[in-house]
C-alpha cells in the first residue's frame, strides 16, 4: 500500500486504516510520517479538548459523559485517552476506555487508548499525530486525556484549543491540587462529583483563584468557568459543552485560535527537532573510537561522569551549517 | 526496543467473573504489553469495534458463563468483516472440550483452559508475533 492509497483510506474515514496510521506512528514505523505528510493539508478543522486534573478526579467519566452530550449535539467525537507506561517493562494497562465503553460501537466515536510510552508531561509522543489522524477522518471535537498526575501535565494546553480541568471537591484545597501553571492555563473547569460534601466550598475557592488570575486581562477577554458536575450520574453535561462551544467562539472572536494553533505546531516542531538532533549527536558521540575509553573509566568511577560527558561532547565536530 | 504488543481483553454478555481477566491483564503488562480491558457487559460488536479502533494485535475473550459459543463466533465473523482479519483471536476461562473444534473453525486460535499458566500466555504471544513478524519481513 502506497502512502497516497493508505491516505486516501484515512480521508475515505475508513477506521480500520486511521487506526493503523496511528499505530505506525506510535510505533515510529517510517511508513507513518509518510502518510502523516499527506494528511496534514486537510487537517485543522477539529476543535481539540484537552481534558486533565489529578488522579481519581473522574476524567475518564467526564469524557464518557462529554461523549454522549456531543454526539446528541449531532457532532462527532474522537478520543485520544493517555495512560502512563511502566518505566521498568513498557508495559501498560490502559483503563480510560472503560468509563466511554458505551460509545464503543457508535460509528460516529473513534476512542484511542496510548501508553505514555517513556513520555513525561501527561501525553505520549504521538498524541499530536493521533490528533492529526482523528482530524483528517472528519472528527469534529477531539477529546484528549492525559495521564492522571496534577501538577506536570502542562504539555496539553500547548496541544489543545481549550484545556478543561477535573477538579474534585474534598481535597482540602483545591487550588493547591491544582498546581500552579494548571490554575493558569485551564479555560474551564469542571468541578466533579459536585454533589459530594464541600462542593460549594470548593466552587468558591476554584472562583476566587479564578478572579485574581484574570482580573487584570483586558475587557472582554475570556473569564473562565467552575461548572459543576456529577459525571457517574451524566449532570452537568449540557453546560460544559455550552462552555466549550463558548470558548471556541471567544477563540474565533479573538482571533486566538491562530495564535494557539501556531504555538501548538511550533511547540511539537521543537520537541521533534529535539527528539532528533539528541539522537544523532547521542549516536555520533557513542559511536566515536575513544567513547569506549571515556565510558570504560566512568564504570570503573575513575573518572567522573561530568568530566567525561564534557570531554565527548568537546570532540564532537557539529556539521557546518 | 520493540514497540510493545497491543492487547484487547473482552467480557462478552452476562458474564461478571473479573478475577482472571485482571490477573492476565497485570501479567501481560508485567511482560511487557499494553493491555486494553472493554470492561463488562460487551456486545460483540462493541468488542470489535474496539480492537479495530484501538489497533490491536491480540483480541483475549475471557468466558466463564458458558456463553462463548453464542458471542466468539460472532465477534470473529466481526472482525474478518471490518478489517481486522489480520488479529489474532484467543479465549480463556471455561469451555468444553466439545465445543473447542468449532470455535477454532470460528477462527479462535487458541484456547486456554483452567490450570493454563499466565507465562504459557505470555509465551505463546511472544512466539505469535516472532513469527507474524518474520513471515511479515520475507
Amino acid at each position: 500500500m502506497t502512502a497516497r492509497g493508505m491516505a486516501d483510506r484515512v480521508l475515505a474515514r475508513e477506521v480500520a486504516a486511521g487506526a493503523r496510521l496511528i499505530r505506525w506512528l506510535e510505533d515510529d514505523d517510517p511508513r507513518g510520517a509518510e502518510v502523516l505528510a499527506q494528511l496534514y493539508p486537510h487537517t485543522g478543522r477539529a476543535r481539540v479538548v484537552g481534558i486533565t486534573g489529578s488522579p481519581g478526579a473522574g476524567k475518564s467519566t467526564l469524557a464518557g459523559m462529554l461523549i454522549g452530550e456531543l454526539r446528541r449535539r449531532g457532532r462527532r467525537v474522537g478520543v485520544v485517552a493517555v495512560d502512563p507506561s511502566s518505566p521498568f517493562t513498557g508495559g501498560a494497562v490502559l483503563g480510560d476506555r472503560v468509563r466511554m465503553q458505551q460509545h464503543a460501537a457508535d460509528p460516529d466515536v473513534f476512542i484511542r487508548s496510548m501508553g505514555s510510552r517513556g513520555q513525561h508531561g501527561g501525553l505520549a509522543r504521538a498524541s499530536f499525530d493521533a490528533l492529526l489522524v482523528l482530524d483528517a477522518m472528519g472528527y469534529d471535537t477531539i477529546l484528549v486525556e492525559t495521564v492522571g498526575v496534577g501538577q506536570e501535565e502542562i504539555e496539553i494546553v500547548s496541544l489543545a484549543d481549550t484545556t478543561l480541568i477535573v477538579a474534585v471537591p474534598g481535597l482540602g484545597d483545591e487550588v493547591q491540587a491544582i498546581k500552579a501553571g494548571l490554575m493558569e492555563a485551564g479555560d474551564i473547569f469542571v468541578l466533579n462529583k459536585a454533589d459530594r460534601e464541600g462542593a460549594s466550598q470548593a466552587q468558591r475557592q476554584l472562583e476566587l483563584a479564578l478572579h485574581l488570575r484574570t482580573q487584570h486581562q483586558p475587557e472582554g477577554g475570556w473569564i473562565p468557568p467552575v461548572i459543576p458536575a456529577v459525571a457517574s450520574k451524566c449532570e452537568g453535561a449540557a453546560a460544559v459543552v455550552d462552555a466549550l462551544d463558548a470558548h471556541a467562539q471567544s477563540l474565533a472572536d479573538t482571533d486566538a485560535l491562530k495564535g494557539r494553533r501556531a504555538a501548538r505546531a511550533y511547540a511539537v516542531f521543537l520537541k521533534l527537532l529535539r527528539d532528533a538532533a539528541t539522537r544523532r549527536l547521542l549516536d555520533a558521540a557513542l559511536a566515536r573510537p575513544d567513547a569506549a575509553v571515556l565510558i570504560e573509566a566512568v564504570r570503573d568511577l575513575t573518572l567522573d561522569p561530568h568530566a567525561a560527558a564534557q570531554r565527548l561532547v568537546a570532540r564532537l565536530e557539529l556539521a557546518a551549517p | 526496543m520493540a514497540p510493545p504488543l497491543r492487547v484487547l481483553l473482552a467480557k462478552l454478555g452476562l458474564d461478571t467473573h473479573t478475577v482472571g481477566v485482571t490477573v492476565i491483564a497485570h501479567a501481560l503488562r508485567d511482560a511487557g504489553m499494553e493491555v486494553i480491558f472493554t470492561g463488562l457487559k460487551q456486545t460483540a460488536a462493541a468488542v470489535a469495534a474496539t480492537a479495530i479502533q484501538e489497533d490491536v494485535d491480540v483480541v483475549g475473550v475471557s468466558s466463564l458463563s458458558a456463553a462463548h459459543m453464542r458471542h466468539i463466533p460472532e465477534l470473529a465473523r466481526l472482525l474478518r468483516e471490518q478489517g481486522g482479519a489480520d488479529k489474532l483471536l484467543i479465549v480463556g476461562g471455561v469451555v468444553p472440550e466439545e465445543d473447542q473444534a468449532s470455535l477454532h473453525e470460528a477462527g479462535v486460535a487458541r484456547i486456554f483452559t483452567m490450570g493454563a499458566s499466565t507465562q504459557e500466555i505470555i509465551d505463546y504471544l511472544n512466539d505469535w508475533r516472532r513469527q507474524r513478524d518474520a513471515a511479515a519481513s520475507v
